[in-house]
């Protein structure tokens, strides 16, 4: 759920970013064609105007007043309305000639560009009367006479506007093919990293045999994942040269420690009853049996851990296991006088290796038969919990103090105040490695007084 | 009885030839598989001895084509490997039982006597009869000197592997595998427990002592001479 959420929200700002940078690219680019298409047009215009005005002005030069008015006259006439606007006038702003009878206010220069309003010079075609305005130019003939030329810009605009449009309807598209690639491209590549993640996890899980899928098309991610497989492939060599070397120790040092063994039972056996040295051999016989026990115990907590026994894993019917660990210790239990309860109210299946399940329940339950002072209670639980079956034997003896229950899990570790109860301090290793290769969880908790040990395994169907 | 042991290793070959020829048996000794294999398709053996890890051919190996050959010898498989996963291995290639390194001898011994006397039991039995001690298959009832004796089912089964075992003795290990039925390590005798109980109910009030523990072996049922 987490991890979803998280895949998700990267994906966004991913996606954000790549549209962020695709956006403005795309404004920038189209800010330009604008200015290519739009702006041409206007300044084609302009270029128009001021070519006309210049013409005119030049007949004024040229020819005088009265030419020039004629000119205006003859181009007026030939214009509709006022899609042409001409305009004579003197610096009191009387008109002289033109088709401007209201003169804008203008500067004394020449050369200044103005917008005036003009009438619909197409409103009867099109029986609508809109609001026109003019380009205007303005040219000073004298100190007091100005000529004015400008043109009707209404159809300018509306291409400008159209294009304008256009541009606007493929910015939004681009926004929207912007954000569904970004999407795309991010999801694509967050997949590939979740795959990398996936394999990471059921890596760490014990399953080293696994590897990340190629894409196959040798991007940066397929690199990643070579190189993380070719690590792997390199950490599973080491590992099994490890596991063959200690496979290897086992034979080799079992085989002498069985020759040692035998030796002493030979030796035992043949002294029977009547040698002096027979309570200090029955001694060493103890020893190395608890030699080899402890030997046997580290090897097997060493492959359980290795988590091969995984493959051997069927449905296992926990009540029944239970059952079973209660049954064959319950003799032992009775003869302390000490109370069991045992409530195993349903029967639960967990997926597991179920001679592996009996020998930690059967370590935990021995463990409380042994540190439970006479006539004290100890409890065996099965139950469904919200995370899982849980497993609970609880005891009533010393307990163990809150500082050691993460120590006992490791090796060798043993209560100070336990030197001479007799065990190697593997028990709850082998409990632990147990759990751990079922996917479950181990609590120590205070029982007020004893040990509770919640044991957690997640459902088996 | 005629005893071929396939072993590498010399010392635990001579150890293993030593006890059993003072157990009375006749004992032939292969150094590897190739020549375990052929020594045991070309003369004639009540039982196998065959270690897991020898050199030339597989102990494993062996047994299936001794098995695939029609041979039905008993074998007692060896091996310094004690995983479940490799005791059921061993069992699925043929052997009849399977013994980790390192072993006492008695337990050898025990389990060898199982399984020679496992084959020789053919027909089906109802009841079983030590001394006066009898218990009906069928409808599990017990009686000693015809006094009715009430046990729990896994009680019955710990007493029914005993009589079937009668005069020979059966290890702690071979109970938790063929009574319990789980492959673990006890961490205390808690076996001891059971058989004590057990000897409470048969055994009690009685002047001949049918179960006798056998020290640093394990335990008989069996009718003094």
């Amino acid at each position: 759920m987490r991890l979803n959420k998280l895949f998700l929200s990267s994906t966004v700002r991913f996606a954000a970013i790549y549209m962020a940078l695709f956006a403005t690219s795309v404004l920038i680019l189209f800010g330009f064609i604008y200015w290519a298409t739009a702006g041409y047009l206007e300044r084609q215009t302009k270029a128009v105007i001021e070519t006309d005005a210049a013409g005119l002005a030049d007949r004024f030069r040229l020819n005088g007043g009265e030419a020039l008015n004629q000119l205006i006259a003859q181009r007026v006439s030939q214009t509709r309305g006022q899609e042409k606007v001409y305009l004579l006038a003197d610096r009191a702003g009387k008109v002289l000639a033109g088709n401007l009878p209201t003169p804008p206010a203008v500067d004394p220069v020449s050369g200044q560009w103005l917008t005036v309003e003009v009438d619909d010079y197409d409103a009867e075609e099109d029986g609508e009367e809109e609001k026109h305005f003019a380009l205007a130019y303005t040219i000073w003939l004298s100190d007091t006479l100005y000529l004015l030329v400008g043109r009707d810009v209404h159809e300018l605009e509306e291409k400008q506007e159209i294009i304008l449009q256009a541009l606007g309807w493929a910015f939004a598209l681009t926004i929207v093919l912007g954000l569904v690639g970004g999407f795309v491209i991010s999801a694509g590549m967050l997949r590939r990293i979740e795959t990398i993640n996936e394999t990471s996890r059921r890596i760490m899980t014990g399953d080293l045999s696994r590897r990340i899928p190629l894409g196959g098309s040798g991007d940066e991610f397929d690199q990643l994942a070579q190189n993380l497989n070719d690590m792997l492939d390199q950490i599973q060599t080491l590992m099994d040269g490890i596991r063959q070397v200690s496979d290897n120790i086992a034979h080799d040092l079992r085989g002498s420690l069985t020759r040692l063994r035998s030796h002493l039972d030979l030796w035992q056996s043949q002294s029977a009853g009547n040698d002096i040295h027979k309570p200090i051999v029955d001694k060493i016989v103890r020893e190395a049996d608890n030699l080899l026990a402890t030997f046997n115990a580290l090897l097997r907590i060493a492959r359980i851990e290795a988590g091969n026994r995984r493959a051997g894993f069927a449905a296992v019917e926990l009540k029944t296991v239970l059952l079973d660990v209660v049954e064959l210790y319950e003799p032992l239990i009775a003869g302390k006088g000490q109370n069991l309860e045992v409530d195993l109210p349903e029967d639960l299946t967990i997926l597991g290796d179920r001679d592996l399940l009996f020998q930690a329940f059967a370590n935990l339950l021995d463990n409380a038969a042994k540190y439970t002072p006479d006539n004290g209670k100890i409890r065996v639980a099965l139950d469904r919990g919200s995370d899982g079956v849980r497993v609970l034997i609880a005891d009533s003896g010393k307990g163990i103090p809150a500082p050691a229950r993460d120590k006992v899990f490791q090796r060798f570790f043993r209560l100070e105040e336990s030197p001479d109860t007799p065990g190697n301090g593997l028990g709850l290793s082998l409990v632990a490695a147990v759990v751990k290769l079922h996917d479950g969880e181990i609590r120590l908790a205070d029982n007020h007084p004893g040990l509770r040990v919640e044991m957690t395994f997640p459902a088996g169907n | 009885m005629r005893i071929l042991i396939i072993e590498d290793d010399a010392e635990v070959a001579a150890y293993l030839a030593k006890g059993l020829k003072e157990a009375g048996h006749n004992v032939v000794h292969a150094a590897d598989g190739e020549g375990g294999l052929f020594l045991a398709t070309s003369e004639t053996f009540d039982a196998l001895i065959v270690d897991r890890m020898i050199p030339r051919l597989d102990g494993l190996a062996v047994v299936q084509k001794l098995r695939a050959a029609g041979n039905r010898n008993p074998v007692l498989v060896l091996s310094a490997l004690g995983e479940v996963d490799d005791r059921v291995q061993g069992l699925k290639a043929g052997g009849d039982d399977y013994l980790v390194k390192p072993f006492a001898f008695s337990e050898l011994l025990a389990r060898l006597d199982a399984i020679c006397r496992r084959g020789s039991t053919a027909a089906p039995q109802t009841s079983l009869k030590v001394a006066d001690l009898e218990i009906n298959l069928l409808t599990h009832k017990v009686t000693r000197g015809g006094q009715s004796i009430d046990l729990q089912p896994r009680e019955f089964r710990l007493l029914e592997y005993l009589m079937k075992h009668a005069g020979r003795v059966v290890t702690r290990t071979m109970l938790l595998e063929s009574v319990w039925d789980y492959h673990f390590d006890p961490q205390t005798n808690v076996i001891d427990v059971h058989i004590s109980r057990l000897r409470q109910k048969i055994d009690k009030g009685f002047d001949l002592q049918l179960l006798t523990t056998v020290r640093g072996a394990g335990y008989m049922l069996h009718a003094p001479e």
